[in-house]
Parts: C-alpha cells; sequence; structure tokens
C-alpha cells in the first residue's frame, strides 16, 4: 500500500519535472528570438554572432551601447518613419471607430430601406482579399483629386503621401461586423429612452450607445491598429520617397542595405516595442479581439 | 420618404446618410471599384504605360496561365541532353520555333519507358501555384496541430499559464516583416542560430542545411517560420472553443472511468468540430496569401522555389507592370478563397442542423 503510494508520488514528481522541462523549452523556443533582438540591438555585430546560441545572447555584455540605435536614427531616419507610422496609426485608429460604428448603429438600430442590401454588401467585402484590390487600387490613388491645406491648393495623384496608407483602409469591414454584433445586442429600451427625450438617431448613437461600448471600441482599435502599424504591400506600392514612408518599408529597405546585425536589430526592436508594450498593456482586451475576430470573421 | 417605416419614428434620411454615407463610399471608391477594375482589366491587355493600344484580350490572360504544351522526348537525344531535359526542350524549339512559340520549358515526366517534356507559356506561374499548394500543405497542419497543442496546454490550470499564453502569443503581435529578418539570423548558414544548435548536438561535421539558399528545403524554412509567427493566433481560438464545450460532459466521462485520451477523442475533438474547420480554413487562406516573408526572406529564390501565386502576381502586375495579367491573376487567388470560404459554411453548417 505505502509502496504503491510511494511510486504514484514520484510519478507525480517526474511528472511536474517533465512539465517544468517543456515549460522552459517552449519558452525558450517562443520567447528567444524577441529577447535576443532586444539584446542584440545593443551589440557590436561580431558579439551577435559569436554569442548567438549562448545563455549571453540574452544579456547586454561588457561592449554593450548604443550605437547602433545612433546608426539607425542617423542613417536610418527611423525618428522620421516612426512618426509617419504613428500618425497613420493614429488617424487611422480614430477615423474608423468612427466611420465603422456609425455604420453598424445604422445596420443594427435603424430600419432603412437598402439595409439588407448594404449588410449583404459588408459580409461580401469581409472575403476580398487586399491583393486582390491592390493593383487597381494603385491606378485609382494615383489620379485621385487632394486639397492640401498647408499651402491651399489642389493636387493630383496621392502617391508618396500619408492619407494614401489611411483613407483606403477607414471603411473595414471587419470592423463595421464587429461593432454591428455588438449593437445588435444593446437593449432597444435604451434606444427608446433616448427617442422618448426626443433625441435623434445620431444624438442616440452618439450619447447614448457609444458610452456603453467601451469594450469593442477597445478592440476594434487594436485591430485598426495593428492593421496600420504593420502596413507592407501597400506602402511598398505607393510610396517611392522617405517623406511618407512608413517602418515597416523602411526596416526591409535597411535589411537590403546593411549587413550589420546589430542596427537592424536595432531597427526592429524599435518598431516592435510600442506594439509590444500595448499589448502587454491591453492583453485582456487584445486576446478578447483576437478571439473574437477568429470566431466571427 | 414614407415607406422607410423607422423603428423609432423618426431615423431621417439625413441622419441614416450621414452615418451610412462615409464608409459606404470608402467601400465604393476603395473595395468595390477596383474589384470591377480588375475583373475588367483581367480581360484586356492594359500594362501601367501602356505601349500598345489598349484591346479586349478576351481570355488570352487566363490561358497564359493554364496553356500547356506536352511532346514526347525523342529518345535518340544524347546522355547529355537526358540528363538536362531543359537544354533538349531548347534543341526542340531550335528546330521548331513556329509551334514552340511562347513556350517555354516547365519539367519532364516519365511514365512507363516514355517520357515527355512540358512547356507552358508561363512556367513561373504554374511552378508558383505547385510552390503555394505545398506551402499550404506543409504549413496548415503543421501550425493548426501547434495551436492546438499550445490551446490544451494553456486550458489545464498550472501556475505561469498566463506567462506562457503571453510567450505564445506574442510573435503575433509582432510584424511579419520583424519576424521574417529575425529569422533571417536563425536560419543563416554559417552562423545562424539553427546550425550552431545542429554542429553543438551532432559536431561540427554534421550536415549544415542552407536553409533558404537550397531550393528543396526553402519553402519547408519558411512554412516553419510562419507556423511559429502564426500559431499564437489560433491557439487563442482554440482557447474559446475549449471553453466552450461543458465541463458536465468531462464530469460524466470521469464517472465512467475514461481515461485522458478517451476524453480528447470522444468529447474535446467532437466539441471543437467547428473551431477545427474554422481554424484549417482561415489557415489554409493565409496559406493561399503568402508574400511578405517571401518578399522579405528570399525574393522567391532560390530558383523560384519560394515563389508564390500572390508573390508571382505582384512581380508581373506590380514591378513589371503587366497590370492585366497580373489582376488576372489575383482573380484565380480569389476564386480559391471563395471556394474555401464556401466549404467552410458548407462543413460547419452540417453540424448546425
Amino acid at each position: 500500500m505505502s509502496a504503491s503510494r510511494t511510486s504514484a508520488g514520484s510519478r507525480q514528481v517526474a511528472a511536474s519535472v517533465l512539465h517544468t522541462a517543456l515549460l522552459v523549452l517552449a519558452a525558450i523556443v517562443f520567447a528567444y528570438p524577441l529577447l535576443f533582438m532586444f539584446a542584440a540591438g545593443f551589440k557590436p555585430g561580431d558579439a551577435i554572432f559569436t554569442e548567438l546560441g549562448s545563455p549571453t545572447a540574452l544579456i547586454p555584455d561588457a561592449r554593450w551601447s548604443l550605437d547602433n540605435y545612433r546608426a539607425v536614427f542617423e542613417k536610418g531616419s527611423i525618428g522620421a518613419y516612426l512618426l509617419n507610422s504613428g500618425l497613420i496609426a493614429l488617424v487611422g485608429v480614430v477615423g474608423g471607430i468612427f466611420i465603422n460604428s456609425a455604420v453598424a448603429f445604422a445596420l443594427a438600430k435603424l430600419e432603412w430601406r437598402g439595409r439588407g442590401l448594404v449588410l449583404s454588401l459588408v459580409i461580401a467585402i469581409l472575403i476580398v482579399p487586399f491583393e486582390v484590390l491592390a493593383i487597381p487600387l494603385l491606378l485609382i490613388v494615383s489620379k485621385l483629386p487632394w486639397f492640401d491645406v498647408a499651402s491651399g491648393s489642389l493636387t493630383t495623384g496621392w502617391l508618396d503621401t500619408l492619407h494614401v496608407q489611411i483613407v483606403p483602409f477607414l471603411a473595414n469591414a471587419f470592423c463595421v461586423f464587429l461593432f454591428y454584433q455588438f449593437f445588435k445586442d444593446v437593449p432597444d429600451e435604451l434606444v427608446e429612452a433616448g427617442r422618448m427625450d426626443g433625441a435623434g438617431a445620431l444624438t442616440i448613437y452618439f450619447r447614448l450607445v457609444m458610452p456603453v461600448c467601451k469594450p469593442v471600441i477597445v478592440t476594434a482599435a487594436i485591430i485598426l491598429f495593428l492593421g496600420m502599424w504593420n502596413q507592407y504591400l501597400w506602402p511598398v506600392m505607393t510610396v517611392h520617397t522617405s517623406g511618407a514612408r512608413p517602418v515597416m518599408v523602411g526596416l526591409q529597405q535597411y535589411f537590403g542595405r546593411t549587413t550589420q546585425w546589430g542596427e537592424i536589430m536595432a531597427y526592429a526592436s524599435l518598431i516592435t516595442l510600442p506594439v509590444l508594450l500595448f499589448f502587454l498593456l491591453f492583453q485582456k482586451h487584445f486576446i478578447r479581439s483576437v478571439v473574437g475576430a477568429g470566431i466571427k470573421g | 420618404m414614407a415607406s422607410d417605416a423607422s423603428k423609432f419614428g423618426h431615423a431621417r434620411w439625413s441622419e441614416v446618410a450621414a452615418m451610412v454615407g462615409p464608409a459606404l463610399l470608402l467601400f465604393a471608391g476603395f473595395v468595390l471599384l477596383p474589384f470591377l477594375m480588375s475583373v475588367a482589366f483581367s480581360f484586356t491587355n492594359i500594362k501601367l504605360l501602356q505601349p500598345e493600344p489598349l484591346e479586349w484580350a478576351g481570355l488570352d490572360n487566363y490561358t497564359r496561365m493554364f496553356a500547356l504544351k506536352v511532346i514526347e522526348a525523342p529518345s535518340a537525344a544524347s546522355e547529355v541532353e537526358q540528363q538536362i531535359p531543359s537544354r533538349q526542350w531548347r534543341q526542340l524549339k531550335r528546330a521548331q520555333p513556329a509551334s514552340f512559340e511562347g513556350y517555354q520549358y516547365l519539367a519532364r515526366i516519365s511514365i512507363g519507358d516514355a517520357s515527355f517534356l512540358i512547356g507552358a507559356r508561363d512556367p513561373q506561374f504554374l511552378r508558383s501555384v505547385a510552390n503555394t499548394f505545398l506551402f499550404a500543405l506543409l504549413v496548415v497542419p503543421m501550425q493548426s496541430a501547434l495551436a492546438l497543442a499550445m490551446a490544451l496546454w494553456v486550458n489545464r490550470k498550472f501556475r505561469g499559464r498566463v506567462l506562457l499564453r503571453t510567450v505564445f502569443f506574442s510573435p503575433v503581435v509582432t510584424s511579419m516583416v520583424v519576424v521574417a529578418a529575425l529569422w533571417g539570423l536563425v536560419l543563416h548558414t554559417d552562423v545562424g542560430l539553427a546550425n550552431q544548435v545542429l554542429r553543438s548536438l551532432f559536431g561540427a561535421g554534421t550536415t549544415q542545411p542552407d536553409w533558404l539558399g537550397d531550393p528543396h528545403i526553402a519553402m519547408l524554412s519558411i512554412a516553419i517560420m510562419s507556423a511559429w509567427q502564426g500559431a499564437g493566433f489560433q491557439m487563442l481560438i482554440f482557447l474559446s472553443g475549449l471553453q466552450s464545450i461543458s465541463m458536465e460532459q468531462y464530469e460524466a466521462a470521469d464517472v465512467m472511468g475514461a481515461n485522458r485520451w478517451q476524453k480528447f477523442i470522444y468529447i474535446t475533438l467532437p466539441g471543437l468540430r467547428n473551431t477545427l474547420v474554422f481554424v484549417l480554413v482561415s489557415t489554409t487562406i493565409m496559406a493561399f496569401g503568402l508574400f511578405t516573408q517571401v518578399d522579405v526572406l528570399t525574393g522567391g529564390g532560390p530558383r523560384d522555389a519560394t515563389s508564390t501565386i500572390i508573390f508571382h502576381a505582384v512581380r508581373v502586375g506590380f514591378r513589371e507592370q503587366d497590370i492585366a495579367y497580373g489582376s488576372a491573376m489575383t482573380l484565380v487567388f480569389f476564386v480559391f478563397v471563395l471556394l474555401l470560404s464556401l466549404a467552410q459554411k458548407k462543413l460547419t453548417a452540417k453540424v448546425g442542423s
């Protein structure tokens, strides 16, 4: 009796040791590349390779410095690109939330002719991959006019601008759908109450419904932000000068131009850090939003 | 209008227009219009800088993608020609330029004693299609199985599970461009981490694959990298699927004395059916769209081994400015995606009914 208990106990110990070992292995496989990236950004190029497989790869050593960071700011003009991507993401997220939630509210809570048609259109757009649209879209944006507020003049063609990276992506079928799902669950009483007070549909949407929709707003913001910040194919096609270049294209160009791995890692760290910090801070929302995205998309 | 009977009496047209208008306008201009243009372009000869007059090309762009020419390889050919079929092809072409016009060597197949040379009008496209299917075949099972294992693991109660979930998910929020640059370092032939690990495990004399430079394994390397980056996403989807399976089923199984494996086969897997279909289909759709990893890491090489449908479409439609042909290719891609989405609807609807 006691012997079997001991063997069960030792089996449990063995299982827990095995579990811990697996845990460590998984953590290494999944976390190593990113931790390595952050550490390597502080090291001279030769140290990166000699230490690649050793634990010291993750620790800044005696020779650690900010040289790589200095280089990417001076040679890679990453400061300007970070600003570009930041602006694109900010305007894209804020604008996207308003535009998509408004149409979703009209679809979920108002009755109007053509509603069913617009809803089917949104669902159909969900499955059109961007790659199918990219080339004709390039032709369209190259001919569109734009009123330049700074100079007060009308220009033609959106190439090499910030707005070419924002406007085509403001309306997002997935975001509309996300808001639509959420609004449908908002009790009609809330809307009715607003109506009793004589409020119009716009007021009800803006004053009554949006304030109780914070979770879905965070979710939409995260999805829009990731999409905007990680844009790659589209800016490769539309932005050829450095003035409006976003960070991902900047990294790709830097990657193709240098063999200084320390600098590449510093560059990659700088453009990953904002998203990663955002993720760690809002992890709950992040995970909820991605789960929602997966099930409904 | 009298007919728009509003639920709330006074949802006026102006209000609806203000809410729906901006999104509808943007969808019309930046989704519908380009989509219709893409369809129209694919039947013309349009180029970005048009040197020839614009003409309808009928189905020519579509036949160009798939047109094949099969001929029996002449058996009298020399030893050298037997070994290099592309040279054999060129010699035949030189002999009869007219009938080979527009076709390039694609592959050689042997059936019994007879061997055939196959030419195509766009061998790069057909190779890209084959590569895309290969990538999907490699990455979909790998990524889905990895994600399921991760989800089952994180779903158990133990200390550190939240941290583990965070670690698994962190590559998902990292941009693919950054991931590709990082893995460039891992897969570097001489100094890369992968080969350093191989050396320290099996000694310096062990075979060290040229992960991205060897045409036979380059796609596998990209598949491993993609699975590593994306599995955390599917893990979350599996997690939400797991949480929707009622605990009572497991408790009943415990009463009946079922072991862990039996519970997995008879409760967990059936409970995850719809989730599984969704994950498999969405991963396949993503796999078909493979572009960024290839563009950053290999540029389609070595010898077109990692060129994909979208990579080829961007190369032709954008870099070589052949919009018409590029549009036709992306539409073929769209049909694949559409069929997969329909398959998913069909497979998941069955359970619901």
